[in-house]
């Protein structure tokens, strides 16, 4: 079997024990490949354990730049025997197997299309270190420095990264870069340098950053003005809290007398911590909130309260595999009608859906505004897959002078002037009333704040038509909110087309390149990315422009596709499922699969009547 | 809750306080609960803390949770912004509101049912964290508004309106707030109305966590023979442990209590709490005191009123976040907003 042959367009897999210390070096991996100018995308697929059970780290690299999974294993380096059989299954023919050759395998655990590639790792480490944890440690460097030969990544690059790991740990730095020479000088001894699969020097990257979503997000919120977090840990979203911490220390310390501008409080629970954000909307500050799908289940009493009493409320859901604890640490989009309908009664949120670490950062801050703006819960999207993979993407932007939005905060001027203030009274027409914060004034603009209804005076009221009254605004106001969020963005096929695709959130980078392979294989399709519910009026357009249109997401249940039928009311018949489910994230290969599939297959479009059905 | 706004006549020669209120500046809506409600004593006492402090209304944040007592807010402090959240969860949010705004008066009014049962953890973890607030606790052993159930202080033993025998203990609350760490921690009686009131006025100026867990019979549903939590039950058992008297700094007098034990309680902000104890040697800075003396009393059967805890130098939830003094509701884009320049830095470092 020819072995696999390419330069800057691989993909590489580790394979290894949760708990090894692996995960740094594997990173230093992917970050040294970045560092030459050619793009890369990691992905962690780990288990809900600490120690023990298999965990992988797949490598995408790409100097076209497409960073979603694309399928398939070019090599594998393969340092957990449990999953020796399975590993070895998924590399492409004429892929590559790097392995621990210390232990002697028998000739049935290989396969014949496979390069393989052994070094004895672990009998190199015992000869060098003495310590169980070193021998352990940095044979996961070692295989770096041997990688490092194989497929030709410059040993100064990874050196450079060591040393800003390292700075002012000289004696961690020294014994790092040993490391890395004894799997170089092993390489270059024993095995056949370089293989099929190398890296090369390029200029793709541009001024790009490499950052994980979670991280992007919660300096979306530092950035948005967000002074109040409270959360409780739950992956895959703690370190979105754990991040914010840690901007608000680096920014939001007055230096002049060392008090936070911000107040961070982990509570007791999710109910606690919807509860925080829900009091400090309600008084003014910009809260937030970063919890799962678990999480979210547990908050939707008080999101129904913030929605019908009006509270701003943002919520960051970096959704996983459900329902219930589902998979703790497997990517999906699977709480899409959950939170679009969270809470009892007729209830409808704002949900935003960011593609990647850019628009985490993007609409975290724009959240925040629309929360405000909106006087309503509003859910950022995200999933495991954005949240905590590092991406490469386009660096934050904020615009110098941009202002929060504050929405319609009534002062003690205006009150003082005699302007009429109805809490629930809608006098812009937009569905958006006006509010007043606690401690205004001293005789106008209070109000007493409940989950029962009220008049528009917010006044206690059970009468049937000031809830009439409220309800209808309240879909008003959701209906106003259409013009207010991140609009789709179209992509049109370079030929007319009467496919259409749409598809959102994490999706985004696979999709990317499923549409280019589509056209390279004559299927012309139109692409409208979706970036918010509610569903601006362009959305419903481009569905009426296309016979048949694909609507991919990562859920069991076509979620975004009820919702597309459900509000929009369209025929189901025009909107054709596209699912990826299994945990992993969607890959451009799934898409292009199904979509060819169905595009090939005649008889499915053909009308078709069942005899048997004749009067 | 009502709709019922009650008549804006004002007598002419009502005294005004030293910020130019009446006692009817204090008022809310018309009560809707049932005649004779301890929780309409409860508001009274509320009514009258706040214009005897001076507080002007509009400075106070009142919320509740769900219940007959939480329903008491809409009845006091009519100028006040007022939030009725969702039953049990009223600590919480409270929490969030006085983290945005911390120059407020925060009063959290809470039922048994609402605290003791599906609030337990949200009242046990405020109390922990030290957010400065009077949590009132209108405790009357049942559930009203579902028309009679037991609720969580329901005393084992005693009898619903319908004959049936609570068999399960009851959780005391001023117990756990006391294990808990809140900093003022009182029991009290809402027909005792002297001993109320500059309770909730040493709660309303306290530095932390101030809780107070009133006795408030229900008149429809507990208070009948067999329950320990009626008027005369509590009447008959009650057992103060001291007398309390709130002085404001700035107006410190001397009052002659003739014989017993006087302890004075100077607060940081100045105010003083002056105790003339009933049980002598009664330390009421002593927590491991309290709870020792709570117990003793309870099993004998007798309900112990009075300042019970305090820890006048209290801090709350705001220093131990070392939270900035200007309130995080009022920051804007130059406090809060690191800029474009920090950015682009921020961007290099992610290369």
């Amino acid at each position: 079997m020819k072995p696999i042959e390419s330069i800057n367009d691989f993909v590489v897999k580790f394979s290894n024990v949760n708990g090894s210390g692996s995960a740094s070096a594997n990173e230093l991996f992917a970050k040294a490949i970045l560092r030459m100018g050619v793009p890369v995308s990691p992905r962690n697929i780990f288990p809900s354990n600490i120690q023990g059970l298999p965990t992988w780290y797949e490598v995408r690299v790409s100097e076209a730049g497409w960073l979603g999974r694309r399928g398939g294993i070019d090599m594998m380096v393969a340092m957990n025997p449990q999953t020796w059989d399975a590993d070895v299954a998924e590399l492409e023919p004429g892929g590559y197997l790097f392995y621990d050759s210390t232990r002697p395998l028998p000739p049935s655990k290989f396969r014949s299309d496979v390069h393989v590639i052994g070094m004895p790792l672990t009998e190199i480490c015992n000869a060098v270190y003495s310590d169980p944890r070193q021998r352990q440690l940095f044979k996961n460097i070692v295989y770096v420095g041997a990688l490092s030969v194989l497929l030709e990544i410059e040993p100064e690059v990874i050196e450079k990264l060591f040393s800003e790991q390292y700075r002012g740990k000289e004696k961690l730095l020294a014994s790092n870069v040993q490391a890395l020479h004894l799997g170089r000088d092993f390489a270059r001894e024993h095995l056949k340098a370089p293989i099929g699969i190398r890296v090369r020097r390029a200029d793709k990257v541009g001024d790009g950053i490499f950052v994980d979503g979670n991280s992007a997000a919660a300096l979306g919120c530092v950035y948005g003005g967000a002074t109040v977090a409270a959360w409780y840990p739950i992956t895959p979203s703690s370190s979105v809290a754990e991040a914010f911490q840690k901007y608000c220390g680096k920014f939001r310390v007055d230096p002049a007398t060392g008090q936070n501008r911000y107040a961070i409080v982990q509570a007791e629970d999710e109910i606690a911590s919807i509860g925080m954000v829900v009091g400090a909307g309600w008084n003014g500050a910009r809260a937030f909130t970063a919890t799962s799908g678990p999480g979210v289940s547990l908050m939707t009493e008080f999101i129904g309260l913030a929605y019908f009493a009006e509270i701003p409320v943002t919520i960051i859901n970096v959704q996983r595999g459900g329902p219930s604890t589902g998979m703790p640490t497997r990517t999906q989009q699977a709480d899409v009608l959950a939170c679009a309908y969270a809470s009892h009664g007729d209830t409808k949120h704002v949900l935003l859906f960011p593609e990647d670490p850019h628009e985490c950062f993007e609409h975290a801050a724009a959240a925040l505004d629309l929360a405000d703006r909106l006087q309503t819960p509003v859910f950022v999207m995200t999933d495991l897959d954005i949240g905590m993979n590092q991406r490469l993407c386009r660096p934050f932007v904020w615009e110098e002078g941009r202002r929060f939005d504050r929405g319609k905060v009534m002062t003690a001027e205006e009150l003082e002037a005699g302007k009429d203030f109805g809490r629930y009274k809608d006098v812009d027409g937009d569905g958006i009333p006006w509010r007043t914060l606690p401690g205004t004034h001293p005789t106008r603009g209070s109000y007493f704040t409940r989950g029962t209804t009220r008049d528009p005076y917010a006044r206690y009221s059970e009468r049937g038509p000031d809830y009439i009254y409220n309800v209808e605004r309240l879909l008003c106001k959701f209906r106003t909110a259409a013009d207010l969020v991140p609009q789709p963005v179209l992509r049109l096929a370079t030929e007319p087309t009467r496919l259409g695709v749409l598809y959102f959130g994490s999706t985004s980078p696979a999709m990317d390149e499923a549409l280019e392979v589509l056209t390279d294989e004559g299927v012309h399709v139109d692409a409208m990315r979706l970036r918010a519910f509610p569903f601006p009026d362009s959305v419903a357009q481009f569905i009426a422009a296309h016979d048949r249109v694909f609507v991919v997401e990562q859920n069991r249940d076509a979620q975004m596709r009820s919702l597309l039928v459900n509000e929009l009311e369209i025929d189901p018949a025009r909107l054709v499922k596209v699912l990826h489910f299994d945990g992993t994230p969607i890959t451009a290969r799934f898409i292009t699969t199904a979509i060819l599939k169905h595009v090939q297959a005649p008889a499915l479009a053909a009308p078709r009547r069942d005899p048997e059905l004749q009067p | 809750m009502t709709y019922i706004a009650k008549p804006p006549l004002r007598h002419p020669t009502l005294e005004r306080n030293k910020v130019g209120y009446t006692r009817r500046d204090y008022e809310g809506k018309i009560s809707t609960l049932c005649a004779g409600c301890g929780h309409d004593s409860i508001s009274a006492a509320i009514i009258q803390a706040c214009w005897e402090l001076d507080i002007e209304p509009h400075r106070v944040a009142k919320l509740s949770g769900i219940g007959c007592s939480s329903k008491t807010p809409d009845y006091f402090l009519g100028a006040s912004h007022g939030f009725n959240t969702v039953h049990g969860r009223m600590p919480s949010v409270l929490t969030g509101a006085n983290l945005a705004h911390r120059d407020l008066l925060y009063l959290g009014v809470s039922g048994d049912g609402d605290s003791a049962s599906i609030g337990l953890g949200q009242f046990a973890h405020a109390m922990r964290r030290g957010v400065r607030m009077a949590y009132i606790v209108e405790n009357n052993g049942v559930y009203g508004l579902t028309k009679g159930q037991f609720s969580a202080t329901a005393d084992q033993g005693s009898k619903s309106k319908k004959g049936v025998v609570n068999s399960d203990s009851p959780v005391d609350l001023v117990g756990l707030a006391l294990q808990l760490g809140a900093t003022y921690v009182a029991r009290s009686f809402s027909g005792n109305k002297a001993q109320l009131v500059p309770l909730v006025k040493g709660a309303l100026q306290h530095g932390g966590a101030a809780f107070i867990d009133v006795i408030s019979p229900c008149v429809a549903f507990n208070n009948h023979p067999g329950s320990t939590k009626s008027y005369d039950y509590v009447r008959e058992h009650n057992e103060a442990v001291s007398r309390i008297d709130f002085i404001t700094g700035r107006e410190e007098i001397t009052v002659d209590y003739g014989p017993g034990e006087v302890v004075d309680v100077r607060q940081h902000d100045g105010t003083l709490l002056r105790l003339r104890s009933l049980n002598t040697g009664y330390d009421p800075t002593d927590r491991n005191q309290a709870m020792a003396y709570m117990q003793q009393h309870q099993a004998r059967g007798e309900v112990l009123t009075g300042l019970l805890f305090v820890d006048p130098l209290a801090t709350d939830l705001h220093t131990a976040l070392n939270t900035s003094d200007r309130p995080l509701n009022a920051l804007g884009e130059a406090d809060l907003c690191p800029g474009a320049a920090a950015l682009q830095k921020l961007n290099a470092s992610l290369r």
